[in-house]
């Protein structure tokens, strides 16, 4: 992949930046241009909104067949969680072992390396998940 | 707008087809299909074609003008389409295809589905099943396909007690009857045990909760109704077509345990046909993993929310039970070469329509459902077909 892919959405992967919507108040991630909500009334009204990073745990699976750049990460956690703000995202859960792993669990995000385009290529980074404090 | 008729249907054999290429398989089911429809190619008006990812694939894109050409069509040339849409490619051909007939401007369609998946390796080929969910906002984290379903499975075991004992009883059953369908991947019955016992491929999911990689193709041919009794004494009619679609990442649905796009493209399909779930006898239902089925029961409200898992381990949905559901064995069993399950779908419901579905013949079957869907569920699409005679 071009190196731009990863650059672009930098903003939201570094730092959790998603929309509010100037119209009903929701909050998107990742950025939405409109609404799933209000629709048009919304168009010209989302503002950027950076996520406190706190969440919990809505589900969760412990992968063991993994594509060949998290080979060496298996077995890893993955969940869907909802922000604080309402909003849910999926993501892995570190720190913890698979089995601790609960629906319900409280969490909080973690800058952490999420992968590499081949032996020379680019590494990306963004958010992970650990247990929260 | 005009009825439209099922005249003719074909398919492959399916799996692991290391001597035949995407053009052979595209092609055979093509030709069985035509000659079951006893049609002369100057009948033919267009070719639609389902395919998911013959780019990744096979590296080969452009594939509807290739089987049309292959199939001995070039000279003809006539107009061929292209249809992608996740796994749910094969049943909007169906659809699209449907409509082009019923606007009055084709009489004869054939609708082809086909993918070639065993090109690539196994992980490369889960991969490529894995760009149909959001790349961005969730493969790239480290989702994979059957992680996605196993957090469904997940959710769904945290809110209505289902157990993998459930979940496991869905490929029981469809292998099952896949031990009764000469076209099957799998024609060997699986117990429970076998099911907990295969390695974990994503918790609560294993291996034998989701279905295999596939070659395989599968074709019908439409027909205006009006002119389908110049072809065949039991044409089958399309009664009710529903599409929808959702919200492309899983975790920006409303509800974890619910396709609301099944939903809604099930209630669309029954409205437009005036007729409710207890109306059908047969269905083949999208069961890419054991959970899959299981949701698709429910939401299509064979049974209640959240009772998919014991009516299934209670042989509610087992061939000739209250609902036969997935008779061919599904893409559990049957095998999911991914463009063609749509299309295959549809194959097996003209033969339960038909009576001619001989060992797992569904006694009286007189109205059958398809259910497909794509990603995750951000796609869904529903064809209701009965008997036209």
């Amino acid at each position: 992949m071009a190196i731009p892919r990863f650059w672009r959405e930098i903003a939201s992967r570094y730092n959790l930046i998603g929309t509010k919507c100037g119209s009903c108040g929701k909050v998107d991630f990742p950025p939405r241009a409109v609404c799933p909500d209000c629709g048009r009334k919304s168009i010209g009204k989302m503002q950027r909104v950076k996520l406190t990073g706190k969440g919990t745990v809505v589900t969760y699976t412990v992968i063991h067949d993994a594509p060949a750049q998290f080979e060496l990460q298996k077995p890893y956690v993955m969940a869907i969680i909802e922000m604080e703000e309402g909003v849910r995202l999926t993501s892995q859960v570190i720190d913890t072992k698979p089995e601790d792993v609960k629906i319900g669990m409280k969490v909080q995000a973690a800058f952490r390396k999420l992968g590499q385009e081949g032996e020379a290529g680019v590494i990306h980074y963004g958010y992970k998940f650990r247990p929260a404090g | 707008m005009r009825g439209v008729a099922v005249i003719g249907v074909g398919e492959t054999e399916f799996g692991e087809l290391w001597d035949r290429s995407f053009r052979d398989l595209g092609i055979e089911a093509g030709l069985k299909a035509i000659q079951d429809a006893k049609l002369r190619s100057e009948d033919i008006d267009a070719v639609y074609i389902g395919n998911m990812s013959a780019g990744k694939f096979i590296d080969q894109e452009h594939v509807s003008a290739l089987v049309a050409d292959y199939s001995g069509l070039a000279d003809m040339h006539l107009p061929t389409v292209r249809v992608e849409g996740g796994g749910a490619c094969g049943a909007i051909a169906l659809l699209q295809a449907r409509l082009a007939i019923a606007s009055g401007m084709y009489d004869i369609v054939v609708v082809g589905g086909a993918e070639k998946m065993t090109d690539v390796g196994e992980v490369q080929a889960a991969e490529i099943l894995s760009s149909t969910a959001d790349q961005e906002w969730e493969s790239v984290f480290g989702a994979t396909f059957a992680g996605l379903y196993a957090m469904m499975a997940r959710r769904h075991m945290y809110e209505y007690g289902t157990t993998r004992e459930h979940l496991a009883s869905v490929a029981v059953k469809n292998h099952k009857n896949g031990a009764l369908n000469p076209d099957a991947q799998f024609q060997k019955e699986i117990t429970i045990d076998a099911v907990l016992q295969s390695p974990w491929v994503a918790e609560p999911l294993g291996l034998f909760d989701c279905a295999p990689l596939s070659d395989g193709a599968a074709a019908v041919v439409l027909c205006a109704a009006e002119k389908a009794h110049k072809f065949t004494d039991t044409p089958i009619l399309f009664r009710g077509s529903g599409q929808a679609s959702d919200f492309l990442a899983l975790h920006d649905r409303r509800d974890l345990t619910t396709m609301d796009a099944t939903v809604v493209a099930g209630k669309r399909a029954f409205d437009e046909a005036k007729l409710t779930p207890k109306d059908v006898q047969v269905a083949e239902v999208h069961d890419n993993f054991t959970i899959s089925e299981i949701l698709a029961i429910e939401d299509l409200r064979f049974v209640e929310k959240g009772k998919g898992g014991p009516a299934t381990l209670d042989g509610v949905t087992a061939l000739n039970g209250k609902i036969s559901v997935n008779t061919s064995g599904g893409l559990k069993a049957r095998g999911q070469p991914v463009g063609a399950t749509g299309v295959a779908q549809a194959v097996e419901i003209v033969h339960q329509l038909r009576g001619e579905a001989g060992k797992r013949q569904v006694v009286g079957a007189r109205r059958g459902l398809t259910h497909t869907l794509g990603g995750t569920g951000a796609t869904a699409i529903v064809h209701i077909f009965e008997r036209g005679d």
